[in-house]
């Protein structure tokens, strides 16, 4: 019998971490990496919060050090991009014309930022994904003094705090009521607001961008409700994309993502992990996607299982539910935000009042009778706490008694 | 087996604390990862390699 091969198409965590696990699990065949990144896997969290302060060093990101990613016995195939997919006949093509066989393949090339027309072209109009990215964005706030973050998410924000903190007049542009509101809703919205406020940016919130104005170099932003806002630079964090481009007449699946089912399965001996993945939660009864760090690591672990089911049992073989609570976290100024489960528009919110010296909140998430989703502001305990009991199917009205019984 | 957990690494996010509630929790007052065995049991093991494998920051490694 031929060697086994198992093929990884991306290089971050998600990638990383299922070849490490393949080898832990004791999968001794072949194994590639294509990473269409030049660097070996790196932190990416980190990028918008200490390398933007010049806290960490682009070169000290690296997720293991080159003795370590030698003993896993991959080959790396760094700075390459993968082309095309053939399932049927198991074999992918890279840009270098190299063609690559598989027993098995793991999709896990993740997102990257979502560009936009306007300011494309202009210097000093960046977006924020890569390593390359955060090197670049961290040399423009070196020389700048006024800078318009557009996008209140959750790199709009870090962006915001770390420009803040460098001490660059900062304005946040959000189209929605308020940052974060459209992922963490209006009232904790407002929190959000107010640490930005608090700390001198300027936040607009409920307008869009209208155009991004300069000769060669952006000079201003026009927002959409006819005021000008001077910039020496512009980021842009106006959401992602799932880089599967590639994988168009695959034969797979793409909405959103590579859609997966409740085993992270894309196809026959097809598997996708981290932010490109879609697959169905049976926790939640959802399908959904998670661009987060944390899903990134907890998922390579059941791919990586199910790859070596996969190969032991083919196409029939029992494959593992991946049925996690979601979970992140965002550091703004010194404020840790934490978000376990999920939540969307319509869900009951229900804000805890301030404990400790007022900077620890709390609010928890509620849908057709289930505690789904707990958000924390300096209080990582209470979130342990919630997050437990989302992943314990909860109810809401017992969640909310037990608060009313402590006397919170 | 003994635990280290390295609190330059440590950011608090309490993985750890998920996947092995028997063998850490978060500090009352730093907010940063506790053993709370020094010399866990090797029944422990799985629990303890899968908090290893969730840590986000990589703070958490044993020596036999």
């Amino acid at each position: 019998m031929a060697p086994r091969q198992v093929v990884v198409v991306g290089a971050g965590p998600g990638g990383l971490r299922t070849v490490e696990q393949l080898r832990k699990k004791g999968y001794d065949g072949a194994l590639t990496v294509v990473g269409d990144e030049p660097h070996a896997p790196y932190d990416r969290p980190a990028l918008s919060k200490q390398v933007l302060l010049g806290k960490a060093e682009p070169t000290a990101l690296a997720l293991r050090g080159a003795e370590q990613l030698a003993a896993l016995g991959a080959d790396f195939r760094l700075g390459r991009r993968a082309v095309s997919l053939d399932v049927p006949e198991a074999r992918l093509e890279l840009d270098d014309g190299d063609t690559l066989r598989f027993d098995a393949l793991v999709l896990a090339t993740g997102c990257g930022a979502r560009r936009l027309q306007i300011g494309a072209g202009l210097a000093g109009v960046h977006y924020l994904r890569s390593l390359d990215d955060a090197v670049a964005v961290r040399a423009a706030l070196a020389t700048a003094r006024r800078i318009v973050v557009v996008g209140g998410g959750f790199i709009g924000c870090e962006v915001a705090a770390a420009a803040r903190a460098l001490g660059l007049e900062v304005t946040l542009v959000e189209a929605a009521a308020a940052p974060l509101a459209p992922i963490l809703g209006g009232r904790v919205g407002e929190l959000v607001t107010q640490l930005h406020v608090e700390r001198g940016v300027t936040v607009r919130s409920g307008t869009g961008v209208a155009g991004i104005d300069g000769g060669t170099r952006v000079e201003s932003v026009r927002l959409s409700d006819g005021s000008e806002v001077a910039a020496d630079v512009v980021v842009l964090g106006v959401g992602t994309q799932p880089s599967t481009d590639w994988l168009a007449g695959s034969g797979l699946t793409l909405d959103n993502g590579v859609l997966c089912d409740r085993h992270c399965s894309a196809g026959t001996g097809v598997f996708a992990v981290g932010d490109v993945a879609r697959w169905y939660n049976p926790l939640f009864d959802e399908v959904m996607r998670i661009e987060h760090w944390t899903n990134a690591a907890e998922q390579a672990a059941v791919v990586a299982a199910n790859v070596q089911a996969y190969l032991a049992g083919g196409a029939g073989a029992p494959l593992a539910d991946y049925a996690p609570v979601p979970y992140f976290w965002s550091d703004q100024y010194d404020t840790r935000i934490q978000f376990a489960g999920r939540t969307r528009a319509g869900d009951d919110v229900h804000l805890l009042p301030p404990a400790g010296d007022g900077r620890e909140r709390v609010a928890l998430y509620g849908r057709e009778e289930r505690l789904v989703g707990a958000l924390a502001m300096n209080s990582p305990r209470s979130l342990l706490r919630y997050r437990q009991a989302i992943g314990a199917r909860a109810s809401w009205d017992s969640t909310l008694d037990e608060l009313a019984g402590v006397g919170a | 087996m003994q635990i280290h957990i390295d609190l330059g690494k440590c950011c608090g996010y309490g993985n750890c604390v998920l996947a092995a509630p028997d063998v850490f929790a978060l500090d009352d007052v730093s907010n940063l990862a506790v053993a709370l065995v020094t010399e866990p049991d090797e029944a422990l093991r799985p629990a303890i390699d899968r908090a290893i494998d969730e840590c986000p920051t990589e703070a958490i490694t044993t020596v036999a």
